[in-house]
């Protein structure tokens, strides 16, 4: 049965014939990963006057895991499953949604599409079966700042515009991967798709009601941050923040899935 | 404020007076139950503020599901001469509709409509509000109503994720005409895309008796065009910032109360026009071409504080409510007087009135023919 189940989740891993856009070296899209220099970035909240932060270097998928491996992880845990997963751990109203059955996330160009509809749990065990973890927020944010051309394009005005766009218009269904440009460090997808889980998602919390901004105290994680936002231009990142501000470990979000880092 | 702990040295003799009538009134709540006497006579003080009055007429009897309507139309007057408790249920979407001929745009909204749908209570109402946003939402959405007192205005309890739900009530304890918006951080994202609406606590006894009540909204876009020929336009982030609006409309799209679509009375009656403006950023002057307002509730309150008013102003995140009779068959036009918005912009509405002529009212006696209606 065991042998079953490991053959399955090879099945499942194999390249498919579908997968033509796969990258020259022939690896699945989400197999790959793309190294980060170690560096600084603004974060959204900070104090004024705060150095810059400093993100070590790091390793993240280039492309959004997709239903196809999550399916191999729930294949091989069958603690994941829809039928199965624990309340604690998973809405069940939101988890895996979409998907026709415990082990059905569609047919080959749906299991190329990014998985949504995971909660934090089972995002955070899927990254560990991966041999990975989730990235942190400032993780996920150094990455996200950069443009194609440029490391710390969250200022742009162009590059907000054309984050808000992307969010705004996200397709439905999700396309299959690999989807979206690169940006300058080679990772596809990040804002086109869906939102992406983060390691410590409530480390910085934004108030329900946007207009007080600074005004409150919201050291419930994380002692030293003051709430404030440095860049009240910053519409993308508010976006994120909100979301991040109104997610537990256990909401399971159609608009929500996993990129491990490393 | 009475609401405040007691602090009477800070405080100036009047305000310290009420503040300490205010504990008492709390103490002897708490202790005995809210004596009738004492609340009545704390209401009299000066810079007393609205309070709940448990009063037998207001027991909160039985319950009902609020009936609500997409603008124009008005959930019909409140007869009831009782409070209850009444069951809102609105659902927040993102959705791509018409903005303008050839222009789409992705709405964010209160009920899959913009402006969001009417809601009706009744002061002394105890309002439980389910706030549900759909699954395939990008963000999380909440809810600030104005008419709510409390933190954020219902917004601090109502954090929504796509798919979720949130429950909260709170007491209709003002009456007057309220707008409702989104407040999720970035607010002027979510009201720009047009997440808000009206609800309007009607006073004990209901409003003086009308032929017609219309609900008209106004507010202004920002629309970017997509990156692909016919996408639908997005939020321009720019512009919004500037406050240089590409559209400025009257319920959510250019041409929604034109041609067929327009408000329909007949001359002899009177009309009562909710007027809401959802902003985000222009404050309007609100007029009705070939009309005089015979009364205005002046920013949505519960007094007419002007009569026979020609241009009112309708603040951004506030309303007004306008009272006319149409003596003369025609069309009256509704525009933003900042004249530009109306011609070149959108924010124009019309207003259709049919019936006998009235020459003695309005009539041409000379010039050109007279433009049919």
């Amino acid at each position: 049965m065991r042998r079953l189940a490991a053959v399955l989740a090879l099945l499942a891993l194999a390249p498919r014939a579908g997968a033509a856009a796969d990258d020259a070296a022939g690896r699945r899209p989400g197999a790959e990963m793309v190294r980060l220099p170690a560096g600084t970035y603004r974060p959204l909240y900070g104090r004024p006057g705060d150095a810059p932060t400093a993100v070590a270097a790091f390793r993240l998928d280039r492309d959004a895991a997709t239903r196809g491996e999550f399916l191999a992880f729930v294949r091989e845990r069958p603690e994941w499953r829809r039928g199965a997963v624990r309340p604690l751990f998973a809405d069940r109203r939101g988890y895996l949604a979409d998907w026709a059955g415990d082990l059905d996330a569609g047919d080959a160009t749906d299991r190329r599409r990014p998985v949504t509809g995971v909660s934090w749990f089972a995002a955070k065990a899927y990254c560990a079966w991966r041999g990975k973890r989730l990235p942190t927020v400032h993780e996920w944010e150094y990455a996200a700042a950069a443009s194609a051309t440029r490391r710390d394009a969250g200022r742009e005005p162009w590059f907000v515009q054309d984050l808000l766009t992307r969010y705004t218009t996200r397709p439905r269904p999700l396309p299959a991967l690999p989807a979206g440009a690169g940006n300058l460090y080679g990772v596809r997808g990040l804002h086109g798709l869906a939102w992406e889980w983060t390691a410590d998602f409530n480390s910085v919390l934004v108030s329900d009601d946007s207009r007080g901004v600074g005004a409150r105290d919201h050291d419930l994680f994380c002692a030293s941050a003051a709430v404030g936002a440095t860049d009240p231009g910053n519409y993308p990142a508010f976006l994120r923040y909100a979301l991040r501000a109104g997610l537990t470990g256990r909401a399971a979000v159609e608009t929500l899935g996993v990129r491990c880092a490393a | 404020m009475p609401t405040a702990a007691p602090r009477p040295v800070s405080l100036p003799p009047l305000a310290a007076a009420a503040a300490l009538a205010a504990g008492a009134i709390l103490a002897s709540a708490t202790l005995t139950g809210c004596s009738i006497g004492s609340a009545e006579a704390a209401e009299r003080a000066e810079g007393a503020v609205p309070r709940l009055r448990p009063t037998p007429a207001d027991a909160i009897v039985g319950e009902e599901r609020a009936v609500l309507t997409a603008a124009p139309n008005v959930p019909p007057p409140i007869t009831r001469a009782h409070a209850t408790k009444v069951i809102v249920e609105l659902e927040t979407t993102e959705e791509v509709k018409r903005l303008a001929d050839g222009v789409s745009y992705t709405f964010w909204t209160f009920g899959g409509e913009v402006p969001g749908k009417f809601i009706r209570v009744r002061e002394g109402d105890q309002v439980e509000f389910h706030l549900k946003n759909h699954a395939h939402s990008t963000v999380p959405h909440n809810i600030d109503l104005h008419a709510v007192t409390g933190p954020g205005g219902g917004a601090a309890a109502t954090l929504t994720l796509p798919g979720g739900e949130s429950v909260f009530t709170f007491a209709a304890m003002n009456p007057g005409l309220y707008v409702y918006h989104c407040a999720v951080s970035p607010v002027p994202m979510h009201i720009a895309n047009g997440m808000y609406g009206m609800i309007l606590v009607e006073p004990k006894g209901g409003l003086p008796k009308v032929d017609r009540e219309f609900y008209v909204m106004q507010s202004e876009f920002y629309a970017k065009p997509g990156a692909a020929a016919g996408a639908p336009h997005t939020l321009d982030m720019e512009r919004g910032a500037a406050e240089q609006p590409t559209h400025v409309v009257f319920n959510g799209s250019v041409g929604a109360l034109t041609g067929d679509r327009a408000l329909q009375a007949k001359v002899g009656e009177r009309v009562r026009l909710f007027v809401g403006n959802g902003g985000p950023n222009l404050v309007s002057s609100f007029h009705v071409i070939g009309e005089v307002f015979d009364h205005v509730y002046g920013e949505g309150g519960t007094m007419v504080t002007q009569k026979n008013v020609q241009t009112t102003l309708i603040p951004a995140g506030g309303s007004g409510i306008v009272e006319f009779g149409v003596e003369k068959p025609g069309t009256l036009v509704l525009v933003d007087h900042s004249i530009f918005r109306a011609f070149n912009k959108g924010a124009l509405a019309m207003l259709n009135v049919t019936g006998e002529d009235a020459p003695r009212v309005y009539a041409q006696n000379k010039g050109l023919p007279m433009a049919a209606h």
